[in-house]
């Protein structure tokens, strides 16, 4: 093989290695965009867009469990360790109560459906959940909410 | 413990956990059989539900259906709520299945076995409306507790039985009879055997009712596992809740059921009316019978976009508890008029009844559609939410839908 050959190849496996590791660092880069596009929550599908509006509100800044959908905050796992044995933790989450309510409903709980004392767990569950699951003021009729609008074609 | 005890076992452990919860089956699962759970673990498939159904809870089981999902005439099973109090039965088996029959005012105890009720006794075919107590919970303030049903929590299926009354006077009625409380095989949150997940029941009257079946059947079929197979009573026009599930005795009492769920505030409402967020006494707490008059648009789904100057067709279902809607109306304008809709009769006592109104909107913007029924007795739909109750019950509000003409 000639001098030039032998340069013309080196130079041509040279090119080929950046080519490679340009690609490779956009592949990354593409990964990396996708992730953080979606975890903006721009890439949420309609699916996800149908959550009620109080939910999105209350979800600023506040993280769910993503096992059991609680709130993470001080008093979670108390909550999740004592409250969701017997049932899920959705017949938590889906209610609204004030202090009152919710000691109400341990009480019922305690004196009928066998849950045992709570003890030093007590006030920390109803601090959490008289915080995070507390009722709202809805009037005498709430407003239709959440419409997904689309074109109605007979 | 040998080897093979032991994996069963792990396995059937490992793929609990992963389920979220536990395989009321697992002890009758044959060998080498993958539960289809685990391949899709969730109750839609398990119990061929329609994906759009909404769960509100999964232990126990409650789910529910959107409006436009009950637009059939008869309700599939696909779209039917599911209100579960506990577990599943452990084990069922039609061939050994038995009722029994009790009670102070039973002339005696008998048992029956499937069998002999469908081979003694006629049967007879009814469409019933079978509706949640608490549906439209979600909607009081100050907020009720328990499961947060929109509006789905309601059906109407063809229930193939033989007449409760038919069996009842098979046994003997005493003169003292009151109350008919039932029993079932479902099991208790707490997986305690001395408790009953719930265990309630319709007096006398409602028993001896031509429509009120032992049902054996639900669209022609089995009666789905999730809805009661083997056998269920199904009492239309009441909350759903006196409508038993995985029945095996029943007891005639002499004074009102005693069981779970009669007593407190379940399914019970303020004797007198309150004032939203009262504390209610349970002596002044009364048992909800008859559901009030209500309806449903199931066609359009809300959210329907228009050109303009175009007619728009809906239609939906109102039924009244034990009495007939006898008018159907419509407003596009929050309440100021209303139209009235076309509206067809019953198939029979107890089925919910179909209406249909062709709209036509006068210029571009947002509307709602709101429906109004009227039943035989002249109570009506109210636009707001109704008497506030502690436990969230009985909300009839009028059903809306938003439409926009573009």
């Amino acid at each position: 093989m000639s001098d030039p050959q032998k340069k013309f190849g080196k130079g041509a496996r040279r090119v080929y290695r950046i080519l490679i590791v340009i690609c490779t660092l956009a592949l990354i880069l593409a990964v990396f965009m996708y992730y953080s596009y979606e975890r903006n929550g721009m890439g949420m599908d309609s699916k996800y867009s149908e959550l009620p509006k109080k939910e999105e509100s209350n979800s600023i800044g506040i993280k769910k469990d993503s096992l059991t959908g609680f709130v993470v905050a001080t008093g979670m796992q108390e909550t999740i360790n004592n409250c969701t044995n017997c049932h899920s933790a959705q017949l938590v989450t889906q209610n609204r109560m004030t202090r009152e309510g919710w000691l109400a409903t341990i009480r019922w709980m305690q004196e009928s459906q066998n849950l045992w004392e709570l003890g030093d767990n007590e006030p920390i569950i109803l601090e959490y959940l008289s915080t995070y699951y507390a009722p709202e003021e809805k009037g005498r009729r709430a407003p239709l909410r959440d419409i997904e609008w689309y074109l109605f074609e007979d | 413990m040998n080897r093979r005890g032991f994996i069963k076992k792990t396995t059937l452990a490992t793929v609990t956990g992963a389920m979220g919860c536990d395989i009321v089956f697992g002890a009758a699962m044959p060998k080498g059989y993958m539960p289809l759970a685990f391949q899709n673990p969730d109750p839609f498939t398990l119990f061929h539900k329609d994906s759009e159904m909404v769960v509100l809870n999964n232990r126990p089981l409650n789910m529910e259906a959107k409006a436009h999902l009950l637009d059939d005439a008869i309700t599939p099973n696909k779209y039917m709520f599911v209100r579960n109090n506990g577990l599943l039965p452990e084990r069922i088996d039609g061939d050994t299945w038995k009722l029994t029959i009790d009670g102070e005012s039973a002339v005696q105890a008998k048992s029956y076995s499937l069998k002999e009720l469908r081979e003694k006794f006629q049967q007879y075919t009814y469409q019933l409306t079978l509706e949640c107590g608490g549906n439209g919970r979600s909607e009081f303030n100050p907020p009720a507790k328990g499961n947060q049903w929109t509006v789905g929590a309601v059906s109407c299926a063809q229930w193939t039985g033989i007449r409760l009354r038919d069996v009842l006077e098979d046994v003997g009625i005493k003169k003292t009879a009151v109350y008919v409380g039932y029993h079932a095989a479902d099991v208790h949150l707490t997986r305690d055997p001395k408790k009953e997940p719930i265990s309630r029941g319709v007096p006398i009257a409602k028993a001896m009712q031509e429509e009120t079946l032992l049902a054996f059947a639900m669209n022609g079929k089995d009666i789905p596992l999730i809805h009661g197979y083997p056998l269920r009573l199904v009492a239309g026009g009441w909350p759903a809740s006196a409508s038993g599930k995985w029945i095996n005795r029943l007891q005639i009492r002499d004074k009102e059921h005693d069981g779970a769920k009669m007593g407190g505030s379940s399914y019970r409402v303020p004797c007198n009316t309150v004032a939203p967020g009262t504390k209610v006494n349970e002596d002044q707490m009364c048992i909800i019978e008859s559901m009030p008059v209500k309806s449903l648009i199931t066609y359009p789904k809300t959210g329907a976009m228009l050109t303009k100057g175009r007619y728009l067709e809906v239609r939906g279902h109102t039924w009244a508890g034990e009495r007939e809607v006898v008018k159907m109306e419509y407003s596009i304008n929050f309440g100021a008029t209303w139209t009235p809709c076309n509206l067809e009769k019953p198939v029979n006592r107890l089925a919910w009844q179909h209406f249909s109104a062709k709209i036509k909107f006068p210029k571009k913007g947002y509307y709602e559609v709101w429906a109004k029924a009227t039943d035989s007795e002249g109570s009506s739909q109210p636009m707001l939410v109704p008497g506030w109750n502690p436990k969230g019950y009985l909300n009839n509000a009028c059903h809306r839908i938003a439409v926009k003409i573009v």
